[in-house]
């Protein structure tokens, strides 16, 4: 300990002694580490963002489009045929144990009318489970019940876009707006959700009763009244939704009396797997940034490396010095290390002031989310340490095991 | 009371080609406690082996060396540089100071070794640098300092830590030769004052005068150990030299 304390007040003494050049060897350390918490920084912040993202449209979600049919020979696209209705939603909500959830949903673009103002806006016929399924909360009134979809009942739930666009500040709620001449009660307004992980406004979406949805805004199919658009799953848990699709897909079949050996007439997608993959691209990111930013503090350290090679060289007569007056092998090195340790510190301090300046600049300018975490910051500061103790051990042992009789003699 | 330093039969050979070098080939002598010593010889004698031997900054081949009564041919490095840190003190003819560095933390820097807390380090160092006569230029660098002073502020650097002896190697080489007197007068009154064994390298006949005994080495054995009763002074010289008319007065007498 007291060998230890002799040295950090020697090490300080060279350092100060010889300021430009500590300053100097500091810098490749500071850019270092700075380039990391920056890095880092963007690339949590970019995944942070994507992760909001997959929150806003729910957990556990897979969704069953009807179609992709065989007929003729000519095959269709999911949706392209109507097979999906109502039934098949309440049977797989009721006789599958894997799920959670299960909401149809129809949609359809429609122009909504408010006194002298319209909106060309997306009109989704749900009902009441679709709110759960999707995490959605009200701002204000309520949203429509079962017994509101089993009477068809003239009430619609706004997205705040929709909201914004028609009635500026005013509130909405027990207003009537008019969808395809038929007049509806605003009876709440959704919390406002934002973007999508595809990139899609999902504020901007007026809600209604699936029921007064087909039959007065959409249209009911002529082929099938009870046919829904879709059918979004909630699975009872993460680890759960393998089983919720193998079940779906079952029951499905079973349900649309599907031979063994012919296609699904329906397509199962699990939601949050799509999303995911979008978040593990951005996490490689974020991990590749910070890696080639590492790179940089590698550098930065054999920079160090350089610069105590030199400084043992050009002190060799000191060391001869020291070591006839009495300083131990041990004096001489942990002299050295606690040099070049001392300079990778001070450069990972002052790395941390940059780098963290850099992010709030980054984020401030090119409005791009940042994110710095306390981990980065201190994972950063122990590497420069590390950097400087790997990196300052050569040249410190070349030091103490000069011949103290050579080294006097040196030139 | 036991010489301060004994040494019996030492013998350093080199191996640098296929043919061993012998440097020294069975040196023995004692040196008491408070002598003045200067070992003579001309290059290649082996006196500067000698005393990287004497200084524990080497060891013999074969032979014994006591200093203080420690046996010391067979120690460790790490044993060597802590006897070296408290029974010896060094003066180097390149006086060896570190730059930009001030008299009083040169002073100081044998004492960071011995871990002597910071109060007394610098007590020490100013007591030091006021035996050489250095008082009131404590805070100056070396580029500060003349050789002469330089030269004294590494010897102060050799007292700080009361060693057993102080081992000068050729320590008026890189000084005129009025500096270099004063640097004698210097060690002999330490030497007579404190008691300090002084130990001088040196190829030069009138340093060696100083001393109160010359060891003469010649190819590697001691040729002759020569006592001198009364050594010059060292102080009346420097006086002499330094006053023109005292200097004439001579140079006309001897004429």
């Amino acid at each position: 300990m007291k060998t230890l304390q002799t040295s950090v007040r020697i090490a300080l003494r060279a350092l100060r002694v010889n300021r430009t050049r500590s300053a100097l060897t500091m810098l490749g350390i500071i850019i270092g580490v700075a380039a990391v918490i920056a890095m880092v920084g963007v690339g949590s912040g970019a995944t942070e963002r994507i992760q909001d993202e997959i929150q806003s449209i729910g957990s556990n979600l897979i969704i069953v489009l009807p179609g992709s049919i065989n007929s003729n020979g000519v095959r269709l696209g999911s949706g392209g045929v109507a097979t999906l209705t109502d039934e098949d939603a309440k049977a797989l909500a009721t006789e599958c144990p894997s799920i959670a959830l299960a909401a149809p949903a129809v949609r359809g673009g429609v122009q909504i009318v408010y006194g002298n103002n319209n909106w060309a806006t997306t009109v989704q016929g749900v009902t009441p489970d679709y709110l759960t399924l999707r995490d959605y909360t009200m701002s204000s009134g309520q949203f429509f019940t079962t017994q509101d979809v089993d009477a068809a009942a003239k009430s619609a739930v706004l997205g705040q876009t929709v909201v914004d666009n028609l009635f500026g500040d005013a509130n909405p709620v027990g207003q009537v707006v008019i969808v395809k001449n038929v007049p509806f009660t605003v009876s709440g307004v959704l919390t406002p959700k934002g973007q999508s992980p595809t990139g899609q406004d999902q504020d901007d979406v007026v809600l209604l009763p699936i029921s007064t949805a087909r039959q007065k805004v959409l249209g009911a199919n002529k082929a099938n009244a009870k046919a829904v658009g879709s059918v979004m799953i909630q699975a009872i848990s993460p680890e759960a939704m393998d089983d919720a699709m193998q079940e779906t897909e079952t029951l499905l079949r079973e349900r649309h009396r599907i031979l063994p050996g012919l296609d699904d007439d329906f397509t199962i997608r699990n939601l949050t797997e799509v999303f995911a993959a979008q978040e593990t691209s951005a996490r490689v990111m974020a991990i590749l940034l910070g890696a080639i930013a590492s790179v940089s503090l590698v550098v930065g350290g054999i920079g160090i490396m350089n610069i105590m090679l030199v400084s043992v060289t050009e002190r060799t007569r000191e060391i001869g010095l020291r070591l006839a007056i009495g300083a131990k092998q041990k004096h001489i090195l942990s002299q050295f290390l606690v040099e070049a340790v001392t300079l990778s510190l001070v450069g990972g301090m002052i790395g941390i002031v940059v780098g963290v300046t850099a992010s709030v600049l980054i984020s401030h300018f090119a409005d791009w989310s940042t994110d710095i975490s306390g981990l980065s910051v201190v994972a950063s500061f122990l590497f420069s340490g590390m950097v400087g103790v790997f990196f300052g051990y050569y040249p410190a042992r070349k030091a103490a095991f000069l011949n103290p009789i050579e080294a006097l003699r040196y030139e | 009371m036991p010489p301060v330093i004994k040494i019996q039969n030492l013998v350093k050979d080199f191996h640098l080609g296929e043919v061993p070098v012998h440097v020294l080939k069975g040196v023995s002598f004692d040196i008491e406690r408070g002598e003045f010593v200067a070992i003579m010889g001309p290059s290649g004698s082996g006196k500067s082996t000698l005393m990287n031997i004497l200084g524990c900054l080497d060891t013999p081949s074969s032979g014994r060396y006591w200093l203080d009564d420690i046996s010391v041919e067979e120690l460790e490095s790490d044993d060597l540089a802590e006897i070296r840190s408290k029974k010896i003190g060094f003066v180097f003819q390149q006086f060896n100071l570190l730059a930009r560095t001030t008299a009083t933390e040169n002073v100081e820097l044998p004492l960071l070794y011995t871990e002597t807390p910071g109060a007394e380090r610098h007590r020490r160092a100013l007591e030091a640098l006021r035996a050489v006569g250095l008082a009131g230029r404590e805070g100056h660098q070396p580029s500060q300092l003349s050789g002469g002073q330089q030269q004294r502020v590494a010897i102060a650097r050799s007292l700080v830590n009361n060693p057993s002896i102080i081992l000068a190697d050729e320590p008026t080489g890189a000084l005129d030769s009025r500096m270099g007197l004063e640097i004698m007068a210097i060690f002999q009154r330490l030497n007579r004052e404190q008691g300090i064994t002084m130990i001088v390298v040196t190829h030069d006949p009138d340093i060696a005068n100083y001393a109160n005994r010359t060891l003469h080495l010649k190819d590697g054995w001691l040729q002759e150990d020569e006592r001198i009763a009364h050594p010059r002074d060292a102080r009346l010289d420097a006086l002499e030299l330094s006053e023109p008319a005292a200097a004439a007065n001579a140079v006309g007498g001897a004429a």
